[in-house]
């Protein structure tokens, strides 16, 4: 390959290993250390390499399956811990429940798009030049190429052999034209001919493709900065605000999120609707039509009613909400032995089967003899087992019932410890009622009132009916608000990739020869094709490119002597 | 309700069907054995000159060409009798995936027995439509030995009665999405299959060239050779490739929609990307020296097998976010 057009000429430039790339052989000089680099590079952009580290992804990823991940399964990666105590550090320690942030696998897709980048940087170039260049000089020997035709054809009289070679070529550059092929004329004493190559949208939708990933790559890199995802919850009638202090129970910002800066937004819960698939039926108490039914606020603007559904996310300033999940969220007073409210809250169960049986913590902290911590597990369809536990038959409030172990003691929260809100540590304190303690659990229906263990006082299961709500107990959502930047980026970069990967894959890139040689009976036409690339149809094409333009040929007066072109 | 409901009258479709892909899966597997003896006739005939090459037309055994309009076929009886019975079994699929389509009110890919009704309806789907462009009758005994096992399995493990729709996949992502991903995989099985024969075939031209006594099953010598299987399994896999990816980015857009984020390494994610991977893999290693053939098709093995426990083990027993089989 001395001179540039010619190299441009043989189309795309491929790694070395690539199967339609030149065999060059191996006559390697003795390397200095730029030597050793260019061949450390060379190795990173072959095939060979960038299949290996294919496969390597392809395996490094199946680890994340089978073990829970922090990021999407968190509290898998605990029950992990609970379960096996002394294979976790050891797990933890391979980054093998943060996988896909892990530095063996981050290591492989680095390396990955370094070799694909070091390779569609070149092949871009050379793809550049190989578009406005021409296609090559005809090859001396058509007949060597395997897809060839020949046919001789006796010309009129009066039409001289030379120019009925010109005409006849003539005639397939026009046709090779209207078919897509850009065309070159070589022509030669004695002979006619031309070059036509198409398909150089194969090599432009392979650069795509391949510049798209890193596009998604940069998009989700880059765009991870500008991202932030908070949680809330919040309960019927009460709403949260845009505000890191004030709205959320976790916020997670990019690095490059300005958190002080976020719309102060108002979203307040009016109601929220479920349906239940009735008893009786097919999936019964399978739950569906979740909406939360809102009301919005911008700063200065007019509140607006909104529902948020599943795979209907509400938009606000760019952010956007989902609806997560849902519970119930009993509202619960206690009073000490002289009747004065010490406490009273709206307290969210978190839901533990489809049932809705749910549970949650009630730590009263001031005002009575102790601190008192109460377990209550809420059932809004009770219903006793053969074994005498309570369970829920139906995740609606059929007939909705509140049982409550008690524990007195220290809390464990005047230290200043944080403690969550959802869990109960009983060390340090003393059992009064339900479970091991000598005293059954207290039992409660909305509306009802119990007396505390140890004559604390007492403890209201309020019905919210009576404060006017439609159900005797109270609903909450949880909420995730979400603000992703990239991901408009990362879906463009995505269809482009598989608009690159169609042409890549589909459109053929071939090169075909037509010429004409005067001979001392006659012009024999030849006809030939050569794929650049995977191309099925090749032997086809040209046995229509020969058959179209025998037609050609007809119109010319030429006869072909041999009714049938001769198949090599 | 009535009778007996549409879902009772699926069900004895889906049996039916797979009662007579077992007869089409006896019938193909018949015509190959007797393929291999015309092969041992046509070799004894023919004496000393038995190793044909394509486009070698003096003997009777030449290879039959993938490429040939279904008049001019070899009109091989049992091939034939094959074929007729899957078309049959095939139309009483349809109605079984139909019916339960009607039942439930939605379109029937929700769960796994769903996936399983309409994986396998679109793999026949796709090998008889393509039986109209590439005589690939030898593949019948492979899709209808697989589709009835699936169908029969999925009948028996995975069946669930008709239930409304969960909230998350009421989607139009989940027309879209499921179709595409149980369309590539009817290509990917396509391509498997060939991958398979090619290897086989491979092993066989092998052994011819080294004028061994064994050379492998005899049907083969009726087969195209390695390289024709080759480049009709690469064409296969490609368009499963393209639907997959398609499938990615339809699965993103919904989860983003779903679920808050268009991607979270959810297993089920995880495992439609180690599949995409691989194929990639694949599609390289068939342009990479040395790779190509045998070693390219083992990627292609490789990576139906992982469409396969993507689709079954991790559908059933992988904790995540896609947990629509059904089961329990």
């Amino acid at each position: 390959m001395s001179n540039s057009r010619s190299d441009v000429a043989d189309g795309p430039l491929r790694p070395a290993d690539h199967a339609d790339a030149p065999d060059r052989g191996i006559a390697q000089p003795k390397l200095g250390v730029v030597g050793w680099l260019r061949w450390g590079w060379r190795q990173l952009t072959s095939m060979r390499t960038a299949l290996v580290l294919l496969l390597l992804l392809a395996i490094a990823a199946v680890p994340g399956s089978l073990v829970p991940q922090r990021g999407a399964d968190p509290n898998g990666v605990s029950q992990y811990l609970t379960d096996h105590p002394d294979l976790f550090p050891v797990l933890d320690a391979m980054q093998l429940f943060d996988v896909y942030a892990s530095a063996w696998f981050s290591a492989i897709y680095i390396l990955l798009f370094t070799s694909l980048i070091g390779c569609v940087i070149p092949r871009t170039k050379h793809h550049w030049a190989a578009l406005k260049a021409r296609p090559p000089r005809t090859p001396a020997r058509l007949s060597r190429l395997d897809d060839h035709h020949r046919v001789v054809v006796d010309v009129p009289a009066d039409l001289g052999a030379a120019s009925a070679a010109a005409a006849a070529v003539d005639a397939a550059a026009e046709q090779l034209r209207a078919a897509g092929y850009r065309v070159e004329r070589y022509d030669r004493a004695g002979s006619a001919s031309v070059s036509a190559e198409r398909g150089y949208l194969r090599e432009t939708g392979n650069l795509v493709f391949h510049s798209a990933l890193v596009g998604v790559l940069l998009a989700v890199g880059i765009g991870g900065g500008f991202t932030y995802t908070g949680q809330t919850v919040i309960q019927e009638g009460d709403g949260f605000v845009n505000s890191l202090a004030l709205g959320y129970t976790s916020f997670t910002p990019g690095r490059f999120v300005d958190t002080e800066g976020l719309t102060p937004y108002s979203v307040t819960l009016d109601r929220f609707e479920v349906t239940y698939t009735p008893l009786g039926e097919a999936g019964q108490g399978q739950a569906g039509d979740f909406g939360a039914h809102v009301m919005t606020r911008l700063p200065g603007e007019e509140p607006q009613e909104e529902v948020i559904r599943v795979n209907h996310p509400l938009t606000m300033a760019g952010d956007r909400i989902y609806l997560m999940g849902n519970g119930y969220a009993p509202t619960v007073t206690v009073r000490d032995p002289d009747g004065e409210v010490v406490f009273r809250e709206t307290i969210e169960f978190l839901p533990q089967d489809s049932n809705m049986t749910s549970q949650g913590v009630i730590k009263v902290a001031d005002g009575l003899a102790d601190q008192l911590g109460l377990v209550g597990f809420f059932y809004p369809t009770a219903a006793t087992l053969h074994s005498g536990a309570i369970t829920s038959g139906y995740p609606a409030l059929l007939n909705p019932l509140m049982t409550l172990w008690v524990y007195a003691g220290d809390l464990g929260i005047d230290d200043g410890t944080a403690r969550n809100v959802y869990a109960l540590d009983p060390t340090g304190m003393t059992q009064l009622a339900g479970g091991d303690s000598d005293t059954p659990s207290l039992e409660l229906a909305p509306g009802e009132t119990v007396d505390l263990p140890a004559g604390m006082g007492t403890i209201t299961f309020e019905d919210a009916t009576a404060a006017g709500a439609a159900e005797p107990v109270a609903r909450y959502v949880s909420l995730s608000v979400h603000r992703d930047v990239s991901a408009p980026w990362v879906l463009g970069f995505a269809v482009l990739a598989l608009t690159g990967l169609l042409a890549a894959l589909f459109v053929p890139r071939r090169r075909m020869w037509v010429k004409a040689t005067v001979g001392d009976d006659g012009l024999t036409i030849e006809y030939a094709g050569l794929a650049r690339g995977e191309d099925p149809a090749i032997a086809p094409a040209v046995a229509a490119l020969a058959r179209d333009h025998g037609a050609a040929l007809a119109r010319l007066g030429a006869t072909a002597r041999t009714p049938d072109p001769e198949v090599d | 309700m009535p009778g007996p409901s549409l879902d009772t009258l699926s069900v004895l479709f889906v049996w039916t069907a797979v009662a007579i892909y077992t007869l089409a899966f006896v019938a193909y597997a018949v015509d190959l054995a007797r393929r291999s003896d015309l092969a041992v006739k046509a070799k004894d005939a023919v004496g000393a000159r038995v190793l044909v090459t394509v486009g070698g037309s003096t003997s009777d055994v030449a290879p039959d060409a993938l490429d040939v309009a279904p008049a001019d076929r070899p009109r091989y009886l049992w091939a034939r009798i094959g074929t007729a019975l899957t078309v049959l079994a095939f139309l009483f699929h349809l109605g079984a995936t139909a019916l339960r389509g009607i039942e439930a009110g939605r379109v029937p890919w929700s769960n796994n027995y769903e996936f399983a009704l309409t994986g396998t309806l679109l793999i026949v789907a796709v090998y008889l439509g393509v039986l109209f462009r590439y005589d690939l009758r030898f593949l019948g005994s492979f899709i209808t030995g697989m589709t009835a096992v699936f169908l029969g399995g999925a009948a028996l493990n995975y069946y669930v009665v008709v239930t409304p729709l969960a909230d998350p996949l009421k989607s139009v992502w989940l027309v879209i999405h499921v179709f595409v991903a149980s369309l590539a995989t009817a290509f990917f099985a396509l391509a498997f299959a060939l991958s398979v024969l090619q290897l086989m075939q491979a092993r066989r031209e092998r052994l011819a060239g080294e004028a061994s006594r064994r050379t492998g099953p005899r049907f083969l010598r009726t087969l195209p050779d390695a390289d024709a299987l080759e480049s009709l399994a690469y064409r296969f896999a490609i368009i499963g490739f393209i639907f997959w990816t398609f499938t990615l980015i339809a699965g993103a857009i919904w989860a983003n929609d779903a679920w808050g984020r268009y991607w979270g390494f959810d297993t089920k994610e995880v495992w439609t990307f180690v599949v995409w991977v691989l194929y990639a893999g694949y599609i390289h290693a068939r342009a990479t020296r040395g790779w190509r053939g045998s070693r390219s098709a083992w990627l292609s093995i490789v990576g139906f097998s992982a469409v396969i426990f993507n689709f079954t083990i991790v559908n059933q027993f992988f904790k995540g976010l896609h947990a629509y089989s059904g089961l329990s």
